[in-house]
């Protein structure tokens, strides 16, 4: 419940604010919100099959993030940034869906 | 899903959320211990030879000081927290304990003060004692490091070092936990063990934490960067956001587009111009056949015309004169000519026309029937024509000898609108 009113007062914040990206950062900012919100996902499920820990949950969060920035800033290094920040968001979707049918399936029960 | 196998992969990690939440357990951890502190005595008197190894290896402050045994009770909520280590060493564990049945219920029954306690929780107790069972057993078999039992001999210690020797067979509890875990229970001893569970309740739902805190300013930062990647995305149409290769991409792309419609462009522009071109042509031919046309028409007399030219007023004369006359003005270069009546009646003339006296005086051109003064309208160079009528001789001279009177009237502007019809011609043909 906390989380959620955190998850809504980022969101506030950030329609309150509404800062510009800087140019270096613009293409890794949109894979490492793909990525937290696989890792959030998949904070969710570990709640909901009953196994969440604190600890793991900020470790993967950020490692997610990380190194999918990392994926892509090595991509643009090699010169395959495009091909290689599609890849990662294809595994990061792959994982966000597995992700959600878990947690319809604790929900719906179907 | 390596999300769950990263969860399940180490269930320790998950044990703790799992064992700090059911706060009511700590009530339970208190009896515990207190059967713990209660019932150690009596394994010691019942069997002496490994019970007195356990004592030894545990209850050492229980043994030296009595005041400092009160003090490890009443401050027990600190080994509160390995109840959830406990139940997990148990139901990892439950084969020393099953191995050896005889030793634990002898423990449960020989505890002299333990039944009390042992009637009203009878369930939970025997686990627990059997729990306490195992691990003593293991102490007692691995040469439980008597050095550091005893050299934390402050009775919070103990807890936590009797903790520790289950720690490296087990390897579940991480010492990062451990001391968070103490950290957190530490506050409740002081109220009533009720109380304090409610409280622990409570506190167990609020992240007091580092890393609850932790996940609470990441998903505020999550919600914050998303929403600034979804303004920034919409605001522009995200070429200041795209990398190099992309923006060389779409430039080759808008420039081999740029080409395309150039060529395009100029197709058209060239079709275009072919279509004008016709166009032109078309329209000259089209005023060329009209002037044609128009000429052709007023030779023919179907067209009415207008001028510079002669008007011309003839009185008294025969219709020979008048040809005459328009003889005369044909020669001379007049192009469309007209002859009226007295009635205004007017009459084109052309290369068919002809000119009969009438019956009973005037003449007839061209089947109408017209009476002096006749007045004629040639279009022509008016100072050419008139020359030719006043030459001595001429057209002017014989009226006026034959008793009829020439009027002639130089113009800029005159105007034959009499028309005829147009004649069908039903044989001849264009040669070419």
């Amino acid at each position: 419940m906390i989380a959620v009113l955190a998850l809504i007062a980022g969101v506030a914040l950030g329609i309150w604010f509404h800062p510009t990206v800087p140019p270096e950062l613009a293409p890794y900012l949109p894979i490492a919100v793909v990525a937290a919100l696989d890792a959030v996902f998949g904070g969710v499920r570990a709640k909901l099959d009953g196994i969440f820990d604190d600890k793991q949950f900020v470790v993967s969060f950020i490692s997610n993030v990380l190194v999918a920035a990392l994926i892509v800033y090595l991509g643009d290094q090699l010169g395959v940034g495009t091909q290689l920040s599609t890849g990662v968001v294809v595994v990061l979707g792959v994982r966000i869906f597995g992700n959600v049918a878990a947690i319809r399936r604790h929900l719906f029960r179907a | 899903m390596t999300d769950k196998q990263e969860h399940e992969g180490d269930p320790e990690q998950g044990m703790p959320t799992a064992g700090r939440k059911p706060a009511p357990v700590e009530n339970e951890a208190d009896e515990v211990t207190q059967l713990l502190g209660g019932g150690r005595p009596a394994p010691a008197g019942t069997d002496p030879g490994e019970s007195t190894r356990l004592l030894s290896s545990r209850p050492v402050p229980a043994a030296s000081d009595p005041g400092e045994a009160t003090r490890l009770l009443s401050s027990r909520p600190v080994p509160a927290s390995d109840p959830g280590e406990a139940t997990q060493l148990l139901s990892s564990r439950p084969v020393p304990a099953a191995s050896d049945p005889g030793e634990a219920t002898q423990l449960l029954g020989g505890g002299d003060d333990g039944p009390t306690v042992e009637t009203s929780r009878r369930a939970l107790l025997e686990p627990k004692t059997v729990d306490l069972d195992g691990p003593t057993r293991r102490l007692s078999m691995s040469s439980p490091d008597p050095v550091t039992a005893p050299g934390s001999a402050d009775g919070t210690a103990p807890a936590v070092g009797a903790a520790d020797p289950a720690a490296p067979v087990d390897s579940a509890p991480s010492e990062a936990v451990t001391p968070e875990l103490v950290r957190k229970e530490e506050p409740p001893p002081n109220p009533p063990s009720k109380v304090g569970a409610g409280f622990l309740r409570l506190l167990g739902k609020r992240p007091a934490s580092p890393a609850g805190l932790l996940i609470l300013v990441l998903l505020a930062l999550f919600g914050f960067t998303l929403v600034v990647q979804l303004r920034n995305n919409d605001g522009a149409d995200g070429l200041a956001s795209a990398r190099q290769e992309d923006l060389v991409r779409i430039l080759s792309d808008l420039e081999a587009r740029d080409s395309r419609l150039q060529s395009e462009i100029s197709a058209l522009e060239t079709s275009q111009r072919q279509l004008t071109s016709g166009v032109a042509g078309r329209q000259a031919a089209l005023a060329e056949a009209e002037k044609r046309a128009d000429e052709l028409g007023l030779l023919a007399g179907t067209v009415a015309g207008r001028g510079p030219g002669l008007r011309i007023v003839i009185n008294g004369v025969k219709a020979s004169a008048i040809l005459n006359t328009v003889q005369e003005l044909r020669g001379a270069g007049g192009e469309v000519m007209q002859i009226a009546g007295a009635e205004n009646k007017a009459v084109r003339i052309v290369a068919s026309s002809y000119f009969v006296d009438a019956e009973g005086g005037g003449v007839i051109v061209d089947g109408q029937r017209l009476t002096g003064p006749y007045t004629m309208t040639v279009i022509g160079v008016p100072q050419v024509m008139q020359t030719a009528l006043q030459i001595p001789g001429g057209v002017v001279a014989s009226v006026n000898s034959g008793g009829g009177s020439v009027t002639l009237e130089q113009r800029t502007l005159v105007e034959v609108t009499a028309v005829r019809d147009a004649t069908t011609l039903q044989y001849a043909r264009p040669a070419s």
